[in-house]
C-alpha cells in the first residue's frame, strides 16, 4: 500500500532522495531549495541513508564534487536554485559532456538581478541548451515522481546524461499538499543499483576523463550528446510505463488536459498548470472548448508530439515564466512555434511572458488569456505575438 | 625511513609517462613524476588536475600520460573534484562495492593560477572539510598556459604580460601571496613547501608524508617556467638550487602546527644570484633600479626571519 502524506515540494524531493539513497550528495544552501540538503543532512546524521554528504563551500564546488563523485562510480545528487545554478553553469555543461547521469533538483527561482528570491523559470531557461534532461513538475507529487523516475532515465545505456527535476520555488517547494509516497522497498527495486561500466575508482581499469578535445574530435563528441538526447525520448516513455504499472500514475512528455476537442489552448510548465486547469474547467462549464498542455519533458523537447497535439486548435497561447530579452519571445514560445512550423502545422500562436520574480498569476489572468485566444481564433490574426501577462500598465 | 632514493627511482616505474607535451626545461613534469613515485606500488590513485599547462599538455584526446585514474573538469575546481571522488570512495567502501583491503589515494594538481587565485575557494573548502587528499600546487609564478600573465604568486617586479615592465610601472608592483602559510592556518595535519632538488630527496619524502598522512595535506612546489621566467632550459636545476640557497623559496614543513625549516643555508646567497639568470627581472639590473633589488632582498629576508620565528614559536 502506498503511503498518504502531507508534504511540501522540498520535503517530497528530500524523501525521494532518502528512498533513492544515493552514494554522494554535495550541496550548498540557496533559497528556496535550501531545505532539500537540510532535510537530507538530517537523514545522514540519523543514519537513515548510507550517503556521504559533502557540505561544500559553493554551488560551483557542489557541481564539481557531484561530477567527480559520479565519475568515480557513485550515484550522486544535488539541489540548487537561481544564482546557485548560475554559479554552477560552467560545470553544468561539463557534467553532460562527460556523460554523467547526475540527478539534481532545481527549485526554480528568478536569477539575479536585481536580487529576488521568488519563482520564475529564468534559472532553468539559462541551461536549456546544456545537454541535461529537464523534467518539470506541477506539484509536490510530480516533483517526487519525477525524481523516482530520474535515475532510470539518466543512467540508461542509450542516454547517460544528467537530469534535473524542476519545481516552482515557494509555490511548490514550500506549499504543503497531499502526496502519495511509494514504499521504500518498491522505490529501491524500481530505481535499481547503479553499475557504471567505467569509473575512476576501478583499480583494475583506470580511466582518464576530461581531456583537451580539439578540432579532430570535439564535433563528434558533441554529436554523441545530441544523439543521447534523442534516445532519451524513448527511454522516458519506457520508464513512465513501468512507473504507471507500479503506481497507476501516468506520465508522458506532456499532459493533455481536455485537449480532445479544444479550440483554444494554453501551453505552460510547472505550477501554473494547476491554475490553468481550474480555469479550463470553469470555461468548459460555460461551453467554451478550452484545453491545456502542460510540458513535463522540456529537454528533450517533444517537438513532433506537441505539434500533433496542437494541430487542431484555432489559437494557442504559450506561457513563458522567463523573458528571453531577445525582442522576439520566450524560450518555450520559440520551441513550440518552431515545432509547429517544421511539422507544417499552421495555428495562430501568441506568447505571454508572466510571473516574473514571483508575480502572482491568478485565475483571472489565465481567463484573460483564453478570452484573447477566442478573439484570435475568430480573426486568425496575431498582430502582437510577444505579450506580457500581469504586468502593471 | 630507511631507503635508498636512487634505488627507489630506478625500481619504481613512473606513473606519469613520457610522451607528454610539456616544454623542455619546465619544472612541472618532474614534480608530477616524483609526487606519484611516492605512492606505494600496490595503491591505486585518482588524480585530479586543474586546467592549465599540466592538463592541456598531458591529456590531449585520445592520449594520456597518466597511468592512474585521472579527472579534469575546469580551472578552479581541482580540489572540489577530489573532494567528490573521496566522498564516493568513502561511500562505496561503506557499501562494500570497493574491497576493504584496497587502498586508493587522492592527489589534486593545480598551477598557481588554479590554486592561489581562481581555485583558492575550492582548495580552502576541501582542506577545511578535512578531505583525505593531497593538493599539490606546481607554482610557476604566473598564468603560463595563457601566456605569462601575473598571478598572486608572481613575485614583485616580475615582468609579465599583464604587469609589463614599462617606462612608468616597473613590472608587478605587489608582493606574492604566501599560500603555504595560508594553508598552514587551515590547521590541517600536513603542509610543506618543496622543490625538485638534490636528486628529488626533499620532494619525494614530503610527497610520501603528504600522501600517507590521514586527512588534508598541501604541498607547494616551485616549478620554474623557462618561457615565463626567461632562463635557458638546461638551467632548470640551477634555478631551483638558487631559489633555495637565496631563501627565496625556503624548504619547510608544518606538521600538526609545528614548523620545521628543512634547510638553512650556511651562506645565504644574495637575491641577485636568483634574479640575474631570469629575463623577467632584467630591468631590475639597469642603472638607477638598484632600489628594486634592495627591496626584493628586504622582502625575502623579512619572510625568512618570520619563518624562523614560526619554527621557534611552534616548537617551544
Amino acid at each position: 500500500m502506498s503511503i498518504r502524506e502531507r508534504l511540501s515540494g522540498n520535503e517530497a524531493a528530500a524523501i525521494a532522495m532518502k528512498q533513492i539513497n544515493p552514494d554522494v550528495v554535495a550541496a550548498f544552501p540557496i533559497t528556496p531549495s535550501t531545505e532539500i540538503p537540510q532535510y537530507f543532512s538530517t537523514f545522514v546524521s540519523n543514519g537513515e541513508v548510507n550517503t556521504e554528504f559533502v557540505a561544500v563551500e559553493s554551488e560551483h564546488s557542489a557541481m564539481s564534487a557531484t561530477i567527480a563523485a559520479e565519475a568515480a562510480g557513485a550515484r550522486a545528487m544535488t539541489a540548487t536554485s537561481a544564482n546557485g545554478m548560475s554559479l554552477m553553469w560552467e560545470m553544468i555543461y561539463i557534467a553532460s559532456s562527460l556523460r554523467l547521469p547526475i540527478v539534481m533538483s532545481l527549485v526554480n527561482r528568478a536569477v539575479s538581478g536585481p536580487l529576488n528570491i521568488h519563482n520564475d523559470h529564468s534559472d532553468a531557461m539559462g541551461v536549456r541548451d546544456a545537454g541535461w534532461v529537464m523534467l518539470f513538475s506541477e506539484n509536490n507529487q510530480e516533483a517526487y515522481d519525477n525524481l523516482i523516475m530520474a535515475h532510470r532515465i539518466a543512467e540508461h545505456k542509450d542516454v547517460k546524461l544528467p537530469l534535473m527535476v524542476c519545481q516552482d520555488g515557494f509555490i511548490t517547494s514550500h506549499s504543503i499538499e497531499n502526496i502519495e509516497l511509494i514504499e521504500d522497498d518498491k522505490v529501491k527495486a524500481f530505481v535499481g543499483e547503479y553499475k557504471p561500466e567505467e569509473y575512476l575508482l576501478n583499480k583494475k581499469n583506470p580511466i582518464a576523463i576530461g581531456p583537451l578535445d580539439l578540432q579532430a574530435y570535439l564535433f563528434e563528441h558533441k554529436t554523441q550528446q545530441a544523439i543521447a538526447m534523442k534516445n532519451a525520448k524513448k527511454v522516458i516513455l519506457e520508464v513512465a510505463e513501468d512507473f504507471e504499472k507500479m503506481t497507476g500514475r501516468k506520465y508522458s512528455f506532456f499532459e493533455e488536459y481536455k485537449m480532445e476537442d479544444a479550440e483554444t489552448a494554453i501551453v505552460c510548465m510547472n505550477s501554473t498548470a494547476g491554475t490553468a486547469k481550474f480555469v479550463v474547467d470553469n470555461l468548459r462549464a460555460q461551453g467554451i472548448k478550452a484545453g491545456l498542455i502542460k510540458i513535463r519533458v522540456f529537454r528533450p523537447f517533444p517537438a513532433e508530439e506537441i505539434a500533433k497535439a496542437l494541430e487542431n486548435c484555432k489559437a494557442v497561447a504559450i506561457l513563458d515564466k522567463a523573458d528571453s530579452l531577445n525582442a522576439a519571445g520566450g524560450a518555450l514560445f520559440e520551441d513550440v512555434t518552431s515545432a509547429m512550423y517544421v511539422n507544417q502545422k499552421q495555428v495562430p500562436m501568441v506568447n505571454y511572458v508572466y510571473g516574473i520574480g514571483g508575480r502572482d498569476t491568478t485565475s483571472k489572468d489565465i481567463e484573460k488569456v483564453y478570452t484573447d485566444l477566442d478573439e484570435i481564433a475568430k480573426t486568425g490574426n496575431v498582430s502582437d505575438p510577444y505579450r506580457y501577462l500581469g504586468l502593471r500598465g | 625511513m630507511a631507503y635508498n632514493l636512487k634505488q627507489v627511482i630506478a625500481e619504481k616505474p613512473s606513473r606519469f609517462t613520457a610522451g607528454h607535451r610539456m616544454c623542455a626545461g619546465c619544472g612541472a613534469p618532474s614534480v608530477a613524476r616524483m609526487v606519484l613515485r611516492a605512492l606505494k606500488p600496490e595503491d591505486h590513485a585518482v588524480i585530479s588536475c586543474a586546467t592549465g599547462c599540466m592538463e592541456v599538455s598531458t591529456f590531449i584526446y585520445p592520449y594520456t600520460a597518466w597511468t592512474d585514474s585521472f579527472i579534469h573538469t575546469a580551472f578552479e575546481c581541482s580540489a572540489a573534484n577530489t573532494s567528490g571522488v573521496e566522498a564516493a570512495y568513502k561511500a562505496l567502501k561503506r557499501s562494500g562495492k570497493i574491497p576493504e583491503n584496497e587502498e586508493t589515494k587522492f592527489i589534486a594538481f593545480g598551477g598557481d593560477g588554479g590554486t592561489y587565485d581562481i581555485g583558492l575557494q575550492a582548495l580552502s573548502g576541501a582542506m577545511e572539510r578535512g578531505t583525505d587528499m593531497v593538493y599539490v600546487c606546481y607554482d610557476n609564478g604566473a598564468y603560463m598556459n595563457t601566456g605569462i600573465q601575473r598571478s598572486s604568486a608572481t613575485p614583485r617586479f616580475a615582468d609579465t604580460t599583464t604587469s609589463p615592465a614599462g617606462k612608468v610601472v616597473p613590472g608587478k608592483m605587489q608582493n606574492r601571496k604566501d599560500l603555504a602559510n595560508i594553508m598552514a592556518n587551515h590547521h590541517i595535519p600536513y603542509v610543506a613547501q618543496s622543490i625538485a632538488l638534490n636528486n628529488y630527496k626533499d620532494l619525494y619524502e614530503k610527497s610520501e608524508k603528504a600522501i600517507y598522512t590521514k586527512g588534508a595535506a598541501f604541498l607547494n612546489v616551485l616549478a620554474p617556467c623557462p618561457r615565463g621566467w626567461g632562463y635557458n632550459t638546461e638551467d632548470l636545476m640551477q634555478i631551483n638550487k638558487l631559489a633555495v640557497e637565496t631563501c627565496y623559496w625556503p624548504l619547510f614543513e608544518v606538521i600538526d602546527g609545528k614548523y620545521i625549516v628543512n634547510y638553512k643555508p650556511k651562506n645565504k646567497l644574495p637575491i641577485e644570484e636568483f634574479l640575474k639568470p631570469q629575463k623577467r627581472f632584467k630591468h631590475m639590473f639597469k642603472p638607477g633600479n638598484e632600489w628594486m633589488i634592495k627591496e626584493f632582498q628586504e622582502e625575502v629576508d623579512r619572510r625568512w626571519e618570520e619563518l624562523l620565528n614560526l619554527e621557534e614559536i611552534t616548537n617551544k
